[in-house]
């Protein structure tokens, strides 16, 4: 279709359209800037809700919906990424977030390696207990998120009963060939931190006596593991017997 | 002035003629039936399950009831000369232009008022908010739908310039909360440059997403609130109007 010179609009046609763009983008720029607060997350709808919301696509929707969640409490003039974050909300939406998705790993990516990087030791725990949850509904899947977790008890939260517990839990519930050696080893090496060390023993002479393990260099390394740990008790013991307290009893 | 109002009339007997009010029935009490479905299965807070379900419901269909309509009526008219005919006579286009909107606008509040009804049943709170707002949105949508329909070549393309328009308005704010996340963490070139571009599509889209929420119905919003939305849509309505206008006085017939 053939257009008509600029000069038949009419000049208020154009004035009024240069007018009316100024303003819309000042009362744009007069909100609020872009950036989700803390606060501003709410709690998350019902998976019903969610699912219908869904039409039929959760996969998409969960990851959009994960892509938003983790713009809350995240700006660059933030000192501290999520110290206002609602903690229980947040575990709820990841929870929803997997629900819709669940062979997704990003929620449980985020919860261990994200959210429970915070200096706060009770959000941290309450993330570490969410890893804890989700990694039991499909453990062979999840099992590298609970490894991370048992991580982060241990170094982060120095609470090596917490760390044992997700170490236990990998060991008795991920047993599929994708799971490594070492994520099974972990509570061994754990309880030997513990000072429990004829418990480790007693771990770690297992895995050489089941033959799971068939790596030479594994077998050395675990074996040469299990003399310290002997050399470790009898020198513990040797105190005792003189009728000195030994480090683990003291403990 | 004579010539305005009786193309408005003539757009909005083209409704009633075209059975909307019909199809507006049809589609709220289906949308009323799959509310109370979803409150009887629902253990806890039905009331608030049906309502914003329903609200969420009706205000997507009155979206697509408005913007449908007024791309097809438009379509129709240019496709049997009329709108030829309607600009050989000696009125303005502005004339012409304003005519359709004021029918089309009369439309809309038609059928945002009548697919409302459902919701007072129910009797929320929030409801006369809830109500203005829908319909200052399919204001802003219908003054859409002309520019689109007067702007691009065909019905396919308007109608997926609309719903591609709307969508985009309605989840923009989460686009640009997920760019600023984006530079806050790793700001690259590109990340800056993408939330810049995220930011500048922003201002030059309506606040459809701070309209007609359905948790209104739950929590009315106050009326600071929604002085500031009826500016918005008014200036949105404005400047889609004169930018149909700068198309319309474009084009050649």
């Amino acid at each position: 279709m053939k257009e008509r010179p600029l000069a038949d609009v009419p000049r208020l046609v154009m004035v009024t359209l240069v007018v009316a763009l100024a303003v819309q983008c000042s009362l744009r720029l007069a909100r609020p800037g872009a950036g989700a607060e803390a606060h501003d997350l709410d709690a998350p709808p019902s998976s019903t809700t969610l699912r219908l919301a869904a039409l039929g696509e959760p996969i998409p929707l969960a990851k959009l919906l994960m892509l938003h969640l983790q713009s809350f409490d995240f700006r660059a003039d933030n000192p501290i990424h999520f110290q206002a974050l609602d903690y229980g909300r947040l575990t709820a939406w990841l929870s929803r977030i997997l629900a819709l998705d669940p062979g997704g790993q990003y929620p449980l990516h985020a919860a261990s390696r994200v959210y429970a990087e915070t200096p706060d030791a009770a959000k941290t725990r309450l993330m570490l207990d969410f890893v804890d949850e989700e990694f039991l509904k499909d453990p062979e899947h999840r099992w590298v998120w609970l490894a991370h977790a048992a991580s982060i008890a241990k170094h982060g939260l120095h609470d090596l009963e917490l760390a044992r517990r997700y170490a236990a839990a990998i060991q008795q519930h991920a047993r599929g060939p994708q799971v490594p050696l070492w994520a099974r080893q972990m509570q061994a090496f754990i309880l030997e931190d513990m000072n429990e060390l004829e418990a480790a023993q007693v771990m770690i002479g297992g895995f050489v006596a089941s033959g799971q393990i068939t790596e030479p260099g594994e077998l050395r390394f675990l074996e040469e593991r299990m003399k310290q740990i002997e050399a470790r008790l009898k020198a513990e013991k040797q105190p005792s017997e003189l009728g000195m307290p030994s480090a683990s009893r003291q403990k | 002035m004579p010539f305005v109002i009786a193309l408005a009339r003539l757009t909005a007997l083209e409704g009633l003629r075209a059975r909307l009010p019909w199809l507006v029935m049809l589609v709220a009490l289906a949308a009323f039936l799959l509310s109370q479905f979803l409150a009887e299965v629902s253990i806890i807070e039905a009331s608030q399950i049906s309502a914003t379900v329903l609200a969420a419901l009706l205000r997507i269909a009155a979206v697509f009831i408005t913007a449908n309509f007024v791309i097809t009526s438009m379509t129709r008219e240019a496709n049997d000369k009329f709108t030829d005919l309607l600009l050989s006579q000696p009125v303005p286009r502005w004339a012409y232009f304003c005519g359709k909107l004021a029918g089309f606008l009369f439309i809309a509040c038609c059928t945002g008022v009548a697919l409302s009804l459902p919701l007072w049943l129910l009797q929320q709170q929030g409801l006369p908010a809830w109500t203005a707002s829908l319909l200052g949105e399919l204001a802003i949508v219908t003054a859409l739908s002309l520019f689109c329909t007067l702007t691009f070549a065909g019905p396919v393309a308007a109608i997926s310039a609309v719903t591609g328009f709307y969508v985009l308005a309605r989840s923009i704010q989460a686009l640009q909360y997920i760019a600023a996340a984006s530079v806050a963490n790793q700001p690259s070139l590109a990340d800056q440059i993408m939330a810049g571009a995220v930011n500048l599509i922003a201002l030059l889209l309506p606040a459809l997403d701070r309209m007609t929420a359905s948790a209104w119905l739950i929590t009315p919003p106050d009326i600071a609130h929604l002085l500031s939305l009826a500016l918005e849509v008014l200036v949105y309505l404005v400047l889609l109007s004169a930018a149909s206008l700068f198309d319309l006085y474009r084009k050649s017939y």
